[in-house]
């Protein structure tokens, strides 16, 4: 009798607890969504920080995360490769596993000053290449792990078959295993794309921010979760409304790519 | 041939991640030196962060960042972890296929808004409704541990849902035919089976706790002081860094770096052992 | 038994796996005759698959395990190899392009029907469009299924059904003209009309290669092969004639085998 009544108080904390989740998510997204939508104006997406847009914010945070891809993605899958395909069982392989999880919990902000004395502090400034390299040593762990689970899931006759017609390790990994992993390792690189594209503490000290439109990553470069950040704090209400607009389209590009991410692992399965 | 060359340079892109780690703590030990120097182990008790006049030297002492760091992620998993728990078990043993797919995707949903919306919607939203219940400020120690532990939440909830699915079906079955309640099947065959994965989220989401930024910075108000209360507002390790970092010179980095040293040298040893529990043997 | 019959020979090989202390095969002598199909039976773990993936060194995909002894594969040109001494990745390739292997589980690779069959055609350097499309469908013909796949030659092999699919990696491993063709089970995993199919498959190819089966299916091996060997604990208990070993076999292991006493 008591033992029933412990079931049912469990259960019920535990529905609980989702719908507090859920609430809270809805909650959030809701907010957002109100102060969002009533803050965006035509001139959010044709003006530049300057004058009191985005515009130069989004394609600046678009082409760090977009060069930063480029550098995490076939780093991290390299790495991948070697840890399912050549070092799968050596002692070598588990240490790197364990090291590049390690990797994948660091603060950011701890990046964030590493890649400032690395990239900044010698070059004398804050430059777009010191956040891109940020970006893409928080995104090269989660590539690797992605990779090297996806790549463990392809089972061995296959690569076993590739041997059997005579081919060479390297082209039966690229060839059969890679392809045969390619849609778990896409949404990986998607899920991680969306990740990397909402960062700011990587990014405070190393590209910083810029009012103006550029596309010279030689100096301060613009960004949009850096902005939000700043002008959450300025005390004027365009100010705040402007964060808020920019808070909400981050939100919704984030959580598109994320949907997107998931969804082609069902259609495609 | 072609095959070599792809071995090589796939072995050097494992490695980078070593090299990584190594630089990491390489560079934040040198940029420390200065402060290391001047302050010895005393500068984890000192509580004073005042910067000369000439801004060249001062008193730097890393206590309270490391206070409030510890504080809010403690009030953080004390919040976040019975309600993870809780959502673990409700996607895996309550809901049905359904609905669990939706709340799922929900859940996941949560974790992938970026942190900075989190102290947005924290500090213009969550922040007042704190004040109005339980007094304060609105930002502070309790606020930033409330939002901090929404944030860790789905990524816990995550983990543990997919330990506790790793329990073999038969395993359940056999438990209850025997008659035993929901619950006890949950607390007798599940929780046991899945320990080392759930342990290891707890102390997986801990090492997210401590390194988070933004949001924290929304809303712990960024004061040195000890807070008195728990809604006093107080800083942490990575508020300091967010705020102060840009400004610093000299010794006041140096202490910066110091800070960002112990927060990435405990990190290191909290996610180590987290493995430890889900690997169930020693770690390497 | 002549050595001009021959395609393979196994002498006094023994095998033990990596980190294994007793061997995993005792000192086998086995000829495998050629244009002939050579069945080995035998209870679980006697060691039927690891000799099966000893002939084409597959092995050697996972470091650390030991040969002793010869395995000769005596070629067209009328040369004799011990496959067990190559090393290099070139021979090794040259190898299995000779000795082929079809496994338990059907394996498509996650492209076109086409680009499977061509797959290891491509790798032997064959690089010519209507070259291809000649000797792919030659084997997909030698396979039996050109009909059916004749008009979805670029659609994914995934689509096909498993007994289909089996018939593929049979064609895929047939382009490539192989001596000896190893299968392992090949039949295990299907149905009973793919299992008709492909057996009658395996009997048409003896004109063209000579075949080692590993099956566990009795009744299959008496159905198709001239040959048998059956092997017990790691070592060849008995090898003979087929009609010799189900019909009047000299040891009475094999009979108390063959006749359900026990495996």
């Amino acid at each position: 009798m008591n033992r029933l009544l412990l079931n049912k108080i469990i259960l019920i904390l535990s529905t609980l607890s989702a719908v507090i989740g859920i609430g809270f998510l809805f909650w959030i997204l809701a907010t957002l969504s109100y102060k969002g939508i009533t803050s965006i104006h035509w001139s959010t997406f044709t003006h530049d920080l300057v004058e009191g847009g985005i515009r130069n914010l989004l394609v600046g945070q678009f082409t760090m995360a977009v060069l930063a891809s480029a550098l995490a993605v076939p780093v991290g899958m390299m790495a991948g490769i070697y840890l399912r395909e050549y070092g799968h069982g050596s002692k070598l392989a588990s240490i790197i596993r364990n090291l590049s999880d390690v990797m994948m919990s660091a603060p950011s902000i701890v990046i964030g000053v590493f890649v400032f004395a690395l990239l900044v502090d010698p070059f004398g400034g804050y430059n777009g290449y010191a956040g891109i390299v940020a970006l893409s040593i928080m995104m090269i762990p989660i590539i690797i792990s992605t990779t090297d689970n996806m790549l463990a899931l392809v089972p061995k006759e296959l690569r076993e078959a590739g041997i059997a017609l005579g081919g060479s390790k390297h082209k039966i990994i690229l060839q059969i295993v890679v392809k045969a992993a390619k849609v778990g390792i896409t949404t990986g690189v998607l899920l991680s794309f969306a990740r990397i594209i909402g960062e700011t503490a990587p990014l405070l000290f190393t590209s910083a921010n810029n009012q103006f439109f550029t596309m010279d990553l030689t100096g301060q470069f613009p960004s949009l979760t850096v902005s939000i950040y700043n002008l959450a704090t300025y005390p004027d209400e365009a100010s705040r409304e402007l964060a808020w607009a920019a808070s909400f389209i981050l939100t919704m590009i984030v959580l598109c790519i994320n949907l997107i991410g998931r969804y082609a692992i069902r259609n495609k399965k | 041939m072609g095959g070599k060359l792809f071995r090589n340079f796939s072995f050097f892109s494992a490695t980078l991640s070593f090299f990584l780690l190594v630089g990491i703590f390489a560079i934040l030990f040198t940029y420390a030196q200065e402060s290391m120097h001047e302050f010895g182990f005393d500068f984890l008790f000192n509580g004073t962060w005042e910067a000369d006049e000439d801004d060249e030297g001062g008193i730097f002492g890393g206590f309270i960042p490391i206070i409030g760091t510890l504080l809010s992620t403690i009030i953080a998993m004390v919040i976040a972890t019975p309600l993870a728990m809780g959502i673990a078990i409700f996607l895996t043993e309550i809901a049905s296929e359904a609905i669990a797919k939706p709340v799922s995707i929900a859940i996941e949903l949560l974790a992938a808004i970026p942190s900075i919306i989190y102290g947005m919607w924290g500090l213009f939203y969550f922040a007042p409704i704190v004040q109005s219940t339980v007094g304060g400020n609105g930002v502070g120690l309790l606020t930033a541990g409330i939002v901090l532990a929404i944030m860790i939440i789905p990524f816990m909830a995550a983990i543990t849902r997919d330990s506790m699915n790793t329990t073999p079906l038969v395993l359940k079955e056999s438990a209850y035919a025997m008659g035993a309640t929901k619950f006890e099947v949950i607390k007798d065959v599940i929780m046991p089976y899945s320990k080392g994965g759930i342990i290891g989220s707890i102390i997986l989401a801990l090492g997210r706790a401590l390194g988070e930024t933004m949001a924290v910075a929304f809303l712990i108000g960024s004061v040195m002081s000890i807070p008195r209360n728990i809604t006093d507002p107080t800083t942490s390790i990575p508020v300091l860094l967010a705020n102060n970092f840009a400004e610093a010179q000299d010794l006041e980095m140096s202490s910066m770096y110091y800070l960002a040293l112990i927060l990435f040298v405990v990190s290191f040893f909290i996610i180590t052992i987290a493995k430890f529990y889900f690997l169930g043997r020693k770690v390497k | 038994m002549a050595k001009e019959n021959l395609v393979m020979e196994i002498k006094d090989f023994s095998f033990t796996y990596a980190g294994a202390e007793k061997p995993s095969l005792k000192k086998i002598n086995l000829p495998i005759e050629e244009n002939k199909i050579t069945a080995m039976i035998g209870p679980s773990g006697c060691g039927k698959s690891t000799l099966l993936r000893a002939m084409n060194r597959i092995h050697d995909l996972y470091p650390g395990n030991k040969y002793e002894g010869k395995i000769n594969l005596y070629k067209a040109d009328g040369s004799k190899q011990n496959i067990l001494d190559i090393k290099k990745e070139n021979d090794f390739i040259k190898l299995r392009q000779e000795v082929g292997m079809i496994f338990q589980k059907p394996t498509p690779f996650p492209m076109s029907i086409f680009d499977n069959v061509a797959y290891g055609l491509r790798l032997s350097g064959i690089k010519n469009k209507t070259e291809l499309q000649g000797l792919v469908e030659k084997a997909l013909k030698g396979a039996a299924i050109w009909d059916e796949t004749k008009d979805r030659l670029n659609e994914s092999a995934l689509g096909m059904s498993g007994g289909q699919q089996q018939r593929l990696c049979i064609a895929r491993a047939v382009a490539l003209k192989p001596r000896v063709l190893l299968f392992d089970e090949p039949t295990s995993a299907l149905d009973p009309i793919s299992t008709g199919a492909i057996e009658e498959l395996i009997a048409e190819l003896k004109e063209e290669v000579s075949v080692v089966i590993v099956t566990h299916n009795m009744q299959q091996a008496s159905r198709l092969s001239d040959y048998t060997a059956f092997m017990y604990l790691g070592d060849l208990a008995e090898y003979d004639k087929t009609e010799k070993i189900f019909l009047n076999p000299t040891q009475k292991l094999t009979e108390d085998y063959i006749t359900g006493r026990f495996g």
